[in-house]
């Protein structure tokens, strides 16, 4: 189950209407070991693309090293799709990277509603989870 | 003096978890052969036929070695190589 914050879960829809109808893409830190998500890091795509993203790697490496420096890891790794729905594709199953984290998916398809939804990505399987928006 | 190399978490199954590892070579290419000898496995999820595999990040210090000289980059004893994989995807 992913349980975040009202505020963290604006922020990641907030950012994907923002970009549409590009891709969006960014995480939230949170304390490793810890589950919570605190830190929400809006990222550039690379790709500016309707149909793909990709951190930007020399901000990724910033990134990464302010965390290894406060000691977190990225608990929430999200990405819009902008005409799909928020399931992960065949692209996004492959580049998955970070077993540890929830994958977060949200579709700006609809101008009105946004779906938001979890998974685990682990060894090419998808596993939905539920989401819980905690105050 | 060797060249630090940090290896992402997914990729610990080849360094027994270690979070970094050390090296020794002239250019990037060479470290990588050195690092295989104590890590099999390592190199082939770095490189293929074509170089670099395209969605892993490898960086010496701080500078992303696509800008640099891709794998014939000179690396140096005191340097750090960090390896992360890309965070990419698509709808597609």
């Amino acid at each position: 189950m992913l349980a975040i914050s009202k505020d963290l879960y604006d922020k990641i829809v907030a950012h994907a209407r923002a970009d549409h109808p590009d891709e969006a893409c960014g995480l939230i830190a949170g304390p490793v070991g810890s589950d919570r998500p605190q830190r929400f890091i809006p990222m550039t795509n690379a790709a500016r693309s309707p149909t793909f993203y990709e951190f930007d790697s020399t901000e990724q490496f910033h990134v990464w090293t302010e965390m290894d420096d406060h000691d977190e890891e990225p608990v929430v790794i999200y990405h819009s799709h902008t005409a799909t729905e928020a399931y992960p594709s065949r692209t996004d199953v492959s580049y998955a990277s970070e077993p540890g984290a929830h994958y977060v998916l949200v579709s700006t398809r609809d101008p009105e509603h946004s779906e938001f939804r979890s998974y685990r990505i682990t060894d090419g399987q998808v596993t939905e989870e539920p989401v819980t928006v905690v105050e | 003096m060797a060249i630090e190399v940090r290896i992402p978490t997914i990729l610990r199954t080849y360094t027994d978890g270690a979070k970094q590892v050390e090296g020794s070579g002239a250019t990037l290419a060479e470290l990588l052969v050195d690092l295989e000898q104590r890590h099999g496995g390592l190199r082939e999820r770095l490189v293929d036929d074509g170089g670099l595999r395209r969605f892993v990040n490898v960086y010496l210090n701080d500078e992303d070695v696509r800008f640099l000289a891709g794998l014939d980059t000179p690396v140096k004893d005191g340097d750090t190589v960090t390896v992360l994989p890309a965070v990419a995807g698509g709808a597609i």
